[in-house]
């Protein structure tokens, strides 16, 4: 038996792990920084005060939970569709410590005050220097398993896990570009309205590419497989991809409505934003579908109903997000706490429950045990976790509507109703249900790492999963 | 040609591409190889050789 004939599960064993880690550091600082909104007595400072927790929160919670997620299930699938160990452990290798050391890097700099300033990109210089090294590893190895792949056809999966690693690497390059000026201190190499326009066509496509179609490449191979039956259509899943490829590029203006940008500018990121509803619902009709004739499965596999339940998710952000960029709705919407709402609908509802089904899946294959040390405590962490996310986001929703009601209400001498700290004092209520929303969410990733735990313990992890030989003889 | 021209030019090349995809997608002759392509993850443990066969390659 030569080396080349087991599968790589050794780094998709590191990135799993990693993942329910990240997952509850990231989470955690959420829980946190919802608490300092309603004590300002929790901002110790300066290191850990709401400006510079708030974007280790995201950080965190988008890059090193979720990109591990993503990393751990895209090197899975990619070799087991291609019966193809992956191109290259090292490099392999090099993508796990690198992601690790630019987290680290984040978790410390981050309190320190050194940023960017730009959202989702805060990290300053040096740090995107070595994530554009390991991202391009990364595609050297996604890629490279492709290109040695046994089976002609690339299968859908692996087309959104693809088009999710170039992205990325694209919009990571134009929106990081800088002038250094020290090694902790760069400005934009853009300026005023055109780096506002590049921030958001960056930060759009982020919640496009690392969001979206990494986590649907999820769905495409583990919904199948857990579910047992192949994906409801596959020439829905090609039209769907490139919709989703051709139309989510233009959607990024609707984060500056009502700004110095041109007009035509957002109209255009409007009509985009409003397009998208359709490839995204047939991401999601086409997840959901792949069950049709065994819903019956979904009551006694708490894997399927994380899965499942986070297509409802999915489904729900990507109606409400279109109907936001709308002018006139964004015109309310816009700067209060709905948006905050909107995005954990995603956030928490879709990315975190469709990664958590997909650990749940691997983690026992990984570690040669046919399903996790407690199904039922799958089971109650999938209530937990829908509860949490349903208190969170409907808190959210009517803080903000609240919000900017009062922030537009006028007298009949045009003066303004309320001023704003009124409007904040009016809110506290619906931060309270967040912060027990998001507590409870955060429970759930507790019981998972505790069941991730009696799972491996004492267990063998396994290295020597076979790829199917070719057989020639009966050609 | 100016920048204007040249973009409505990529807006009729790229919307002509999506069009062709759609119907490419939709042909008839695309439904043995998408049930294959889709049983792809289900049949994982089988041979290569075995999998390339059923898709008619």
């Amino acid at each position: 038996m030569s080396e080349q004939s087991t599968y790589n599960y050794k780094v998709v064993r590191q990135f799993s792990i990693m993942t329910v880690v990240w997952g509850i550091v990231g989470m955690l600082v959420g829980v946190i920084i919802a608490a300092q909104l309603i004590w300002p007595d929790l901002n110790f400072g300066p290191w850990l005060t709401y400006g510079r927790l708030r974007p280790l929160h995201t950080n965190a919670v988008i890059f090193a939970f979720g990109g591990c997620a993503l990393f751990a299930t895209s090197y899975y699938a990619v070799q087991r569709t291609s019966h193809a160990r992956l191109f290259s452990d090292g490099l392999a290798a090099f993508t796990f410590w690198g992601w690790q050391l630019i987290i680290v890097l984040a978790a410390v700099t981050l309190p320190l005050g050194i940023t960017s300033g730009k959202e989702y990109a805060e990290l300053e210089w040096p740090i995107d220097i070595l994530i554009t090294l390991v991202w391009v590893s990364y595609a050297i190895v996604f890629f490279g398993t492709i290109m040695k792949r046994k089976i002609p056809h690339i299968y859908v999966a692996n087309w959104f896990f693809g088009a999710f690693i170039l992205t990325v690497a694209v919009l990571h390059l134009v929106n990081s570009a800088a002038i250094p000026v020290s090694l902790t201190k760069s400005y934009s190499a853009y300026a005023g309205v055109q780096d506002a326009m590049i921030q958001w066509w960056y930060g759009h496509n982020a919640v496009g590419f690392f969001l979206t179609a990494g986590f649907l490449g999820i769905m495409y191979y583990f919904i199948p497989k857990q579910a047992g039956r192949p994906v409801y259509s596959y020439r829905l899943s090609v039209v769907h991809f490139w919709a989703l490829i051709f139309t989510y590029m233009w959607a990024g203006p609707h984060h500056l409505h009502y700004t110095a940008l041109p007009d035509w500018a957002q109209s255009i990121g409007m009509l985009f934003s409003l397009i998208l509803l359709a490839p995204s619902w047939g991401g999601m009709i086409n997840g959901m579908m792949t069950l049709s004739g065994a819903w019956h499965k979904l009551r006694d596999d708490p894997i399927l109903k994380f899965l499942v339940t986070s297509l409802s998710f999915y489904g729900m952000s990507t109606f409400e997000g279109p109907m936001m960029s709308i002018k006139t709705v964004n015109a309310l919407s816009h700067y209060t706490d709905w948006t905050i709402g909107h995005v954990h609908s995603g956030a928490l509802g879709w990315v975190a429950m469709v990664s958590i089904g997909a650990i749940y899946y691997l983690i026992p294959r990984l570690f040669g045990r046919t399903e996790m040390h407690s199904v039922k405590l799958i089971n109650v962490h999938f209530w937990i976790s829908t509860i949490g996310v349903v208190l969170y986001i409907s808190a959210l929703w009517i803080a903000g509507v609240m919000q900017g009601l009062m922030w537009r209400a006028v007298n009949a001498d045009g003066t303004l109703t309320y001023s704003f700290a009124e409007a904040v004092k009016a809110t506290y209520p619906y931060h309270m249900v967040r912060l027990l929303g998001g507590s409870i969410f955060f429970i759930g990733m507790l019981i998972m790492a505790y069941n991730v735990w009696k799972t491996i313990a004492g267990q063998r992890a396994v290295d020597d999963a076979k790829i199917p030989a070719v057989t020639l003889a009966h050609a | 040609m100016n920048y204007s021209d040249l973009s409505s030019v990529m807006t009729v090349v790229m919307m002509t591409v999506f069009i062709g995809i759609v119907l490419w997608a939709w042909s008839g002759k695309r439904r043995e190889d998408f049930e294959a392509a889709a049983r792809v993850p289900l049949e994982e443990d089988l041979p290569a050789e075995q999998i390339r066969r059923q898709a008619g390659h």
